[in-house]
């Protein structure tokens, strides 16, 4: 649907957007680090407290296997959403970083051999580099960074440059899209690189799942991961893909109740339950996973096209104006980046204004924003700077919200920091 | 009396665009402390020298916004030359101070500038973290001191 038409129809679908910040209505231009939640999701989340109520996989009454129902057809709704082969391929998470940490650690210990590599970049989250500097190096596996252009990009000349330097590659580890630069990776032609030369394949899809259409087969991934928070879904879930088969031959990394079918005393005597039930012990966010299949259809329902397209059309918005408006004020990282994230700096009379003096201005107008290093703290190399103020649109952005961002940059000085402490 | 804000900005502004003492030592009798936050990215290094119960010099150096350097580069003139014993007064008034309880304006003198911080509770944690590096030293000296005192 044309989102540019419909953008009250949305808006009023996100109650949050009713608050005022610093007594302003709040200008939320944050949701590379979280979404807001649309009422459809948060009714969903009602309905498991008001009405479902009971435990998933256990009873044997009429609650329980109502819930059953919701819980299996929420994997379906995700696997249908990522294009998943089948829906026991989808593996329930408390998000992104549980998710690629649980990769790791199978893959590390039940893949890999000592000096097996897992190849990396340095635009990379903390989340998905982190994990296997870890689990690697108790193994002797190194993490080791792959090539990149002068403004952080991957492109398959340095990929396949950087494979052909490393034979010892075994794991190819990126982020769909970067949190911070909002750089897509050509994870397509990676994936079927990645594919001929037998090296497994693990994307991180906390920033791209929201923002355009996610095809894991056409990916040829072998894992993919992501948050229910990021996606207009409650915080505290998410969805750990893998290929069945691989899936099926590995062992999780916790066990209990829910993820086993049979033990007796001794180690070797647990039988466990099928793929994927056997990776979620316990029991789940139940209202997380049906909030997160709510989550999906409205955003399906919208189109994923859709959104990416209005993405970009609110960030070439803030570029238009900034071209006439900002020239000598601000420093663009990432103008030419096909995502809705606009990372920059702004400068008062020649002088960097330091990245969180800016973010509190900009809350004191009332926007939010983020400043920093967006947990990818290897970045600072290549765009030189210490950090940096991200903006990043979203759905329920309008113009009016770019428009207050680019006045306030305007406006924005040294001392006007300084003025929101008194 | 009220202040006229402008001139408790225009000393932050001064202290952010000239900081005091900000440049380190090679001298080994100072003690260092490199604080690196752990929710931004200031990333500062605070030096101190102690000498018969005093508080003989204080440094930093390092990368950070308006309110960390400015905060630090008052905190390295307030303190020096202070006794441990006033240095530690001060900066539990100034603890006070910024997260919005009673304190002693008198003994805080330039650093009451951070008043208005207690009004912005994200940004505590620029406002202190010079504060908490001294206070580290702080600790450390008393620490070796009763060491030395023990070993004797």
């Amino acid at each position: 649907m044309s989102i540019e038409h419909n953008i009250e129809k949305i808006r009023a679908d996100f109650p949050i957007l009713k608050r005022e910040m610093s007594n302003q209505p709040v200008d939320y231009l944050d949701s590379c680090a979280t979404t807001l939640k649309p009422q459809q999701v948060i009714d969903e989340v009602v309905r498991y407290y008001t009405y479902l109520g009971a435990n998933a996989h256990r009873g044997d009454y009429e609650m329980s296997a109502q819930v059953d129902y919701a819980f299996e057809g929420a994997r379906k709704t995700m696997a249908d959403y990522i294009h998943a082969a089948r829906k026991e391929e989808i593996v329930f998470t408390s998000g992104t970083t549980e998710g690629l940490n649980t990769v790791a650690l199978m893959v590390v210990k039940q893949l890999l051999k000592p000096g097996d590599a897992i190849l990396t970049s340095e635009t990379e989250h903390a989340s998905s580099v982190l994990p296997w500097e870890q689990a690697g190096c108790e193994k002797g596996c190194p993490v080791k960074f792959m090539k990149l252009t002068e403004e952080g990009r991957i492109t398959i000349e340095n990929f396949k440059a950087s494979l052909d330097e490393n034979p010892d590659v075994k794991v190819v580890m990126v982020a769909q899209v970067s949190n911070v630069l909002g750089y897509p990776v050509p994870v397509e032609e990676m994936g079927q690189i990645c594919h001929d030369r037998g090296i497994l394949f693990v994307v991180d899809g906390a920033q791209s799942v929201a923002h355009m259409p996610i095809d894991v087969q056409k990916m040829q991934c072998d894992f993919f991961c992501f948050s229910g928070h990021k996606m207009c879904g409650p915080t505290g879930i998410g969805v750990m893909y893998g290929k069945f088969e691989l899936l099926d031959k590995l062992t999780p990394v916790f066990f209990g109740g829910e993820s086993n079918a049979r033990y007796y005393k001794g180690c070797d005597t647990l039988i466990l339950r099928k793929t994927p039930l056997k990776y979620e012990s316990g029991t789940q966010p139940i209202e997380g996973v049906l909030g997160m299949a709510a989550a999906a259809r409205y955003l399906k329902k919208i189109g994923l096209e859709d959104i990416h397209a209005y993405e970009l059309s609110l960030k070439k918005h803030f570029l238009d104006r900034a071209e006439k408006e900002l020239k000598d004020k601000i420093k663009l990282y990432n103008a030419d980046s096909e995502s809705g994230i606009i990372t920059f700096n702004v400068y008062d009379k020649g002088q960097m204004i330091f990245p969180q003096d800016m973010a509190s201005f900009l809350s004191s107008k009332g926007i939010a924003v983020r400043s920093g290093q967006h947990c990818a703290k290897l970045m600072g190399d290549i765009i030189d700077a210490p950090g940096t103020v991200r903006a990043s649109v979203y759905l329920y952005n309008d113009i009016n919200d770019v428009d207050r961002l680019v006045d306030a940059i305007k406006e924005a000085t040294v001392e006007k920091c300084l003025d929101i402490f008194f | 009396m009220a202040i006229d804000p402008s001139y408790y900005r225009d000393i932050i502004l001064d202290n952010y665009s000239y900081p005091n003492n900000k440049e380190l030592s090679d001298d080994k009798d100072y003690h260092s402390k490199h604080m690196a936050s752990d929710s931004c990215i200031d990333d500062i290094t605070v030096q101190a020298k102690f000498k018969d119960g005093k508080i003989a010099d204080i440094r930093f150096d390092g990368k950070a916004c308006a309110i960390s350097t400015a905060s630090t580069s008052i905190l390295t003139e307030l303190l020096k030359g202070k006794t441990i014993e006033e240095a530690e007064k001060i900066i539990h008034n100034y603890n006070h101070m910024v997260h919005g309880e009673p304190y002693d304006p008198e003994l805080l003198e330039d650093a009451v500038v951070f008043e208005g911080v207690s009004t912005q509770p994200n940004r505590i944690g620029c406002a202190t973290i010079g504060w908490k590096a001294i206070q580290d030293l702080i600790d450390e000296d008393l620490k070796e001191n009763a060491a030395k005192e023990d070993a004797q």
